[in-house]
C-alpha cells in the first residue's frame, strides 16, 4: 500500500508552506500560464530568458501541496539551464513520477527525487508536472493557457 | 420539505413496510453489496453520493433480470418478448409518474440524465420561446449543466442571462430573483438542492413570482430527487430534471418531467424511429407524447433498473430517508465545526445532505488523498460549479455528500481523517 509519508515528504510540505521564486518578474521576456482543471490548480510562470538560458524565473498562482512544491524547486533547479537541459530534467523528473525511473536515471535531479512517491499515486502525476508543462511552454513564449487536459 | 411521499397501489414496495417500523440503517446497508467492500486495507467509507450514489442489489438484479428474461426492442416487435420489454419499460415510466406525482405518464420523458434533460428543454422549448433581446434567468449556484445550455441558446439568439445572486451562507437573494424577472424573461432555470452548497432553493415561491408573470419553471432537481419526496403538481414546475444515478439507479438514464400542454407544443428534440407516427419523403407526423421525445432505441434496462431503485426507495419511505439524512447531516455539521480552521461552505438554512469545506490553507486535493488512503471517498475540486467557488473567492471545495446508506460511524471516520489531515500539515 502506498505510503503518505512518501507523498508528502517534509521538504515538499516545506516548500509548498514558503514557495522559492514565489513572484511576479519585472524583467520577464516570456511567461505563460498553466491549468489543471480538474483541481483547479493553475500557475503563471515567468522567465527571463537570455541566450535561450534561464537567468531568472519566478512563479505565482494556487495549487495543492504537490503542485506548488513542484514549482517552488523547478525554478530553484533550471535557474542558470538552457533549453535542452530543461528538456532533459523535465523527462527525468517525468519518468521520476510515473514510474519508470531506474535508479540510475535520477542523475542530475538533485532534491527533485523527493517527488518520486508521486508515482504510488496516479492522480497526482498531473500536480507534479503542471509547472514543467507551463515552462515548457513559457519557453516557446506560448501566450494561451496551458491545460494539462491537453497535454 | 418532507411531507410524506404519496404510496402508489402500483409500486409494490410502498407497501413493503409497515407503518411506524424504524429505519434501520445497518440492514439498509445490506442492501447495497458494494459497501461491503475494504479499499486500501480499510472498509469503505461513501462519501461521494452526490456525484453519483451506490445501487443496492434490487436494482442490479433488476437489470439482469431484464437482459436475462425480457430483452427485446420496445413498442415495434409483435411477438412475446417485445409485449414483455415494451411493459417493463412503461412500468418503469409510471413509477416516475407516481414518483414525481405527476399528473399523466405523457409527462414524463426518458433521458439520459439531467444533463440531457435541461439541454432538452433549451434546445426545444428555449429555441422556440428565446429571441433576441429576450432573457434567460437563472441563479449564481447552478451546476455547468444548468448554466451551458442556456448560454449557448443565448448566443444563438442574442438573448441575455441573468443570474440571480445568493448571500454568505448560500441562500438564494429572493428580493433579487424577483428582481431579475421581467417581460423579456422568458424561461427560468434553477437548481431545486444545490450541489456544491447543499441549500434547497425556496423553488414553490420561486415559481409562484415567475407564474405571477407568466413564466414558466425548468427545476433541476438531480440534487434534491435522492433526499425527500418531490411533488410537480404540488410545486407547479412546468419541467423538472433528474438523472437515475443519483438516486441508486444505474447511469445513463434519467427524467425530464414536463407539463402536457407545454410537451405538445415543443417541437422535438432528436429524430429518428419511435418519435414518428408516419413518414414520407414530403412530410412526418410526430409521434405522441411522450414518444415525441424519445427518439431512438432507448435505455430500456436503465429505466427497468431506475424503476427498481424508485421503488426501492419507495419501500424505505422518503419520510424516513429524509430523515435520517438530516439526523447525519446535523451530526456531520457539529462536528466538523468543532475542528480548528474549518470552513464549511454553504450555511444555508435549509439544506440537504452535502458538506462541503476547507480547511486552513490546505488544498481540498490533498484533503481528498489523505482521506483515500483512510478507505474515505470524498469529491475535491469546483464540482462543476465554478461560479460558486469564484463567489466564495476559493478555487476548490473538499465536498462530503451523503445517501440513505450512510451512519455516523463514517462521519467519526470522516472527521478523524480531518484530524490526521491536519498532522500531516501541521
Ligand atoms: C445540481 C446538478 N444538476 C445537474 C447535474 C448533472 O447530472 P448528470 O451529469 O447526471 O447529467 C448534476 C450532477 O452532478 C447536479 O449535481
Amino acid at each position: 500500500m502506498p505510503d503518505l509519508r512518501d507523498l508528502y515528504q517534509d521538504v515538499i510540505l516545506e516548500h509548498s508552506k514558503a514557495p522559492r521564486n514565489y513572484h511576479e518578474l519585472k524583467t520577464a521576456n516570456h511567461k505563460a500560464e498553466g491549468y489543471n482543471p480538474l483541481c483547479g490548480d493553475r500557475f503563471t510562470i515567468y522567465l527571463d530568458l537570455q541566450d535561450d538560458s534561464i537567468h531568472d524565473i519566478g512563479f505565482q498562482g494556487s495549487g495543492c501541496a504537490i503542485s506548488k512544491a513542484s514549482a517552488s524547486m523547478m525554478t530553484q533547479i533550471v535557474k542558470g539551464k538552457s533549453r535542452a537541459e530543461v528538456e532533459t530534467l523535465f523527462d527525468r523528473f517525468h519518468k521520476l513520477v510515473t514510474g519508470q525511473s531506474a535508479n540510475g536515471n535520477q542523475y542530475q535531479l538533485g532534491k527533485l527525487t523527493v517527488f518520486s512517491g508521486v508515482s504510488e499515486f496516479p492522480v497526482r502525476v498531473k500536480c507534479a508536472t503542471l509547472a514543467w508543462h507551463t515552462l515548457r511552454a513559457a519557453f516557446e513564449g506560448k501566450e494561451e493557457v496551458v491545460s494539462t487536459e491537453n497535454t | 420539505m418532507t411531507t410524506v411521499a404519496k404510496r402508489s397501489p402500483e409500486l409494490p414496495g410502498s407497501y413493503l413496510r409497515a407503518a411506524g417500523h424504524r429505519f434501520d440503517v445497518r440492514k439498509v446497508r445490506g442492501d447495497f453489496p458494494i459497501l461491503r467492500q475494504q479499499v486500501r486495507g480499510r472498509p469503505l467509507v461513501y462519501l461521494d453520493n452526490a456525484a453519483t450514489s451506490q445501487k443496492p442489489q434490487v436494482v442490479i438484479d433488476a437489470i439482469s433480470r431484464y437482459y436475462e428474461r425480457d430483452n427485446a426492442n420496445i413498442h415495434r416487435g409483435i411477438h412475446f418478448l417485445s409485449e414483455h420489454a415494451t411493459e417493463e419499460y412503461e412500468a418503469a415510466r409510471r413509477s416516475m409518474q407516481a414518483f414525481l406525482n405527476a399528473q399523466d405518464t405523457t409527462e414524463i420523458i426518458f433521458v439520459r440524465g439531467a444533463t440531457e434533460a435541461i439541454n432538452l428543454v433549451a434546445q426545444t422549448y428555449g429555441r422556440t420561446h428565446v429571441g433576441a433581446g429576450d432573457e434567460v434567468l437563472i441563479t449564481a449556484m447552478e451546476h455547468h449543466s444548468n448554466i451551458v445550455p442556456w448560454q449557448i441558446l443565448c448566443e444563438e439568439k442574442g438573448a441575455s442571462l441573468k443570474v440571480a445572486p445568493f448571500n454568505d451562507s448560500g441562500e438564494l437573494l429572493l428580493d433579487e430573483f424577483a428582481k431579475l424577472l421581467g417581460p423579456r424573461t422568458k424561461i427560468v432555470a434553477v437548481a431545486h438542492v444545490s450541489n456544491a452548497l447543499g441549500t434547497v432553493n425556496p423553488v414553490r415561491r420561486i415559481i409562484e413570482l415567475a407564474h405571477q408573470q407568466n413564466i414558466p419553471v425548468l427545476v433541476d432537481g438531480a440534487q434534491a430527487v435522492p433526499h425527500f419526496h418531490v411533488d410537480v403538481q404540488a410545486l407547479d414546475c412546468d419541467f423538472y430534471a433528474f438523472s437515475g444515478h443519483k438516486v441508486y439507479g444505474p447511469t445513463g438514464i434519467g427524467v425530464l418531467y414536463g407539463k402536457s400542454a407545454l410537451l405538445d407544443a415543443m417541437p422535438p428534440y432528436q429524430a429518428g424511429g419511435d418519435m414518428i407516427s408516419s413518414v414520407t419523403f414530403e412530410k412526418t407526423i410526430y409521434n405522441r407524447l411522450p414518444y415525441k421525445f424519445e427518439a431512438g432505441t432507448p435505455h430500456i434496462a436503465g429505466a427497468v433498473g431506475l424503476g427498481a431503485a424508485v421503488t426501492y426507495m419507495n419501500g424505505l419511505g422518503m419520510e424516513d430517508i429524509a430523515a435520517h439524512e438530516h439526523d447525519l447531516l446535523a451530526y456531520a455539521t457539529e462536528a466538523l465545526s468543532a475542528i480548528p480552521d474549518i470552513r464549511l461552505i454553504g450555511t444555508a438554512k435549509e439544506k440537504a445532505a452535502v458538506l462541503s469545506f476547507t480547511l486552513d490553507d490546505i488544498h481540498p486535493h490533498d484533503i481528498g488523498t489523505i482521506l483515500d488512503q483512510e478507505g474515505i471517498a470524498i469529491r475535491t475540486g469546483h464540482h462543476c460549479a465554478q461560479p460558486v467557488m469564484q463567489r466564495f473567492g476559493i478555487a476548490a471545495t473538499a465536498r462530503a455528500s451523503f445517501a440513505l446508506y450512510n451512519t455516523r460511524e463514517e462521519i467519526d471516520a470522516l472527521v478523524e481523517g480531518i484530524r490526521k489531515v491536519r498532522k500531516v500539515f501541521a
